[in-house]
């Protein structure tokens, strides 16, 4: 069981207050991750939840019990570190097993775990290998092996696939969604990459400076953005913006439109932008082109599809999906 | 460095480097072993020729001979053992984020940078003196005796000396060895569940274990030809003669510069088994 619930946790460093007091339930089973622009306390609220960082003021409880003063090791949560952490002098088996060890474990239990885990995660042909002749990948499913062993409440992955090449944080991805699926266990991840938490999660928690800015679904929080912040960082290439004139027609200070929701038209007429076509991405199957000149915004990013050819320098002509034009107000609160 | 002009152009200024090195070694070298060889008496008619090995076993069968090795042992290895503690301890207090660290530490290092005559001359007349000493005032000031150091357990006192001087040195290895612990894996260890005592043994202490050997290797060569500290305290009485003192008094106070040379021989040959012993565990540890 791994229900987390936060209540009004604050955590300061001496003056600075980094995370103001914070409301958070987080349910037994889900994959909830953390997203936020670095800097924003994403990090040191997952510390907080491991128990390496003391709470300033408020509560953590887990499956209800208060752990806001357990020790780490008592709190029954396991955590994957960025760097990985593992233990260079000892092979991977005894990576795996040392918390096992320090519980005081049977001997042979120790070694059905590891076998277990170690079979899980296809690391049964390198358990006598030091953690310096493994790969990037392997390292990483070192690290998750020796948090899968204790069976813990809940997992805590402080950006575990930052340090790994695009097409392995590709497959890692996956391979951590299929362990979530497999376990069934809470997780909780840290990431600063939209995409990651997009992928993965049951449930976003956008963070900026400490506040909690939303929280829902990858949908949710792709269809209704509650506020500018979240419009932008979420989806990829980001939200349109638009201000002024535009806006205004629409009874909105700021509208957002998601560039997968502009249509590239014939012919100018009624409700089409017009622009010139400046830089173009081809990624095959779509074609992200960046428009300047429309008197709306200094560029629109617009998705076409992967046949549509226009070079740079054209004149193009964009008609926006009426129905998913997000509106937010001065404050940049959406307006519904 | 790829081609053949290059390469013979390094070599050419490589080469005055070289000769200076090789010279510096091999002409001692050399003249110890001719030496060795030849009953040689400065004040006492001088060379007089070959003596074949005489040399060789009069130095090994005299009587100071083996009580000069097992003191060479003794202080060395007592050496290593309280700076090695002491300097791991140290250096993990060292770690811990404390008011005026700089201070703290430039004063914890000060002692390497005192002459070893001086500093032995400090001790034996500041702290040592069993009359006037400081020690002699504590021992007194509780009612007991005070402890004729360098006379009742003069070995002991020198290792005191010396680790007081090379504490310092080894702290400050394994304080920059500390340092460069990742701070995740213990806190990784942390998470694991290890108490303090199982995060030092575990985590800690293999971390520190190259830096461990570095130190005894270094130390070794070092302490193996420690001289003022024994000359300025005790002039080799008392049992503390080691093979370095005994080879001095074997040349200049015998003034037999051929036994001295014999002697010379012994010690370079000890220390390369010691060298020897100490690489191929610095390799294995290296290679690690």
């Amino acid at each position: 069981m791994g229900r987390i619930v936060l209540e009004k946790v604050k955590k300061s460093f001496s003056e600075v207050t980094v995370i103001p007091p914070l409301d958070l339930e987080i349910e037994d089973g889900e994959f909830v991750v953390f997203v936020g622009p670095s800097g924003c306390g994403k990090s040191t609220l997952l510390r907080l939840i491991a128990g390496l960082e003391d709470v300033t003021d408020g509560t953590i409880r887990i499956d209800g019990n208060d752990a806001t003063s357990i020790p780490p090791a008592k709190r029954g949560l396991a955590m994957v570190f960025q760097s990985y952490a593992l233990y260079p002098h000892m092979s991977v088996r005894k990576n795996i097993a040392f918390p096992l060890k320090m519980a005081k474990m049977d001997q042979a239990e120790i070694n059905r775990r590891v076998e277990n885990a170690a079979s899980v995660l296809n690391l049964t042909d390198y358990l006598d290998r030091r953690p310096g002749q493994l790969s990037g990948g392997q390292r990483q499913r070192v690290a998750i092996g020796r948090a899968i062993v204790r069976e813990p409440a809940a997992f805590l992955f402080d950006e575990p696939l930052s340090n790994l090449d695009a097409a392995l944080r590709v497959g890692m991805r996956m391979e951590i969604s299929e362990l979530h699926k497999k376990l069934d266990t809470t997780m909780i991840y840290v990431t600063h990459d939209q995409v990651e938490a997009m992928t993965m999660a049951d449930k976003i928690v956008v963070l900026r400076a400490g506040n909690i800015e939303q929280v829902g679904s990858p949908l949710e929080l792709y269809r209704e953005p509650r506020n500018l912040f979240v419009a932008g960082f979420i989806g990829s290439p980001k939200m349109n913006l638009i201000e002024g004139a535009e806006a205004a027609k629409h009874g909105a200070h700021t509208i957002g439109i998601r560039p997968e929701h502009i249509d590239v038209v014939e012919a100018a007429g009624e409700g089409v932008w017009s622009g010139v076509v400046g830089v173009s991405e081809h990624l095959g199957s779509d074609t992200f082109f960046h428009i300047h000149e429309t008197g709306l915004a200094e560029t629109i990013t617009v998705r076409a599809d992967g046949e549509v050819s226009l070079k740079h320098g054209d004149t193009i002509h964009l008609k926006p999906r009426a129905d998913v034009i997000h509106r937010f107000d001065a404050e940049g609160l959406r307006q519904s | 460095m790829a081609t053949q002009h290059s390469r013979s152009a390094a070599r050419l200024m490589m080469a005055p480097a070289v000769v200076l090195l090789l010279g510096w070694m091999l002409v001692p070298l050399s003249m110890t072993l001719w030496f060795s060889f030849r009953k040689f008496l400065p004040l006492r008619g001088g060379d007089q020729g070959f003596v074949g090995f005489d040399n060789y076993v009069r130095f090994i069968s005299s009587s100071s001979f083996w009580p000069a090795v097992q003191t060479t042992l003794v202080i060395v290895l007592g050496v290593l053992i309280i700076t090695i503690v002491f300097g791991v301890l140290l250096a993990m207090l060292l770690d811990q984020p404390i008011w005026g660290q700089g201070i703290v530490r430039i004063l914890i290092i000060a002692p390497f940078f005192v002459m070893p005559t001086v500093s032995a001359l400090v001790w034996k007349n500041i702290f040592m003196d069993p009359v006037n000493g400081l020690l002699a005032h504590l021992w007194r000031a509780f009612g007991a005796d005070p402890v004729v150091w360098l006379t009742d357990v003069p070995v002991y006192s020198i290792v005191m000396i010396l680790s007081w001087q090379w504490l310092p040195f080894a702290t400050l290895i394994l304080l920059t060895a500390i340092q460069s612990l990742d701070g995740e894996q213990l806190e990784a260890s942390e998470m694991d569940g290890a108490g303090f005592l199982s995060r030092f043994i575990y985590i800690i202490l293999p971390h520190l274990s190259r830096a461990i050997t570095i130190v005894i290797l270094i130390q070794t060569i070092f302490l193996l030809s420690i001289f003022a500290e024994i000359f300025v305290t005790t002039g080799g009485a008392f049992g503390t003669r080691t093979l370095t003192y005994l080879i001095f008094q074997r040349v200049l106070e015998s003034q037999n510069v051929g036994l001295g040379s014999a002697g010379g021989v012994y010690a370079i040959i000890l220390a390369n088994i010691v060298a020897i012993f100490l690489m191929r565990i610095v390799g294995k540890n290296l290679d690690a």
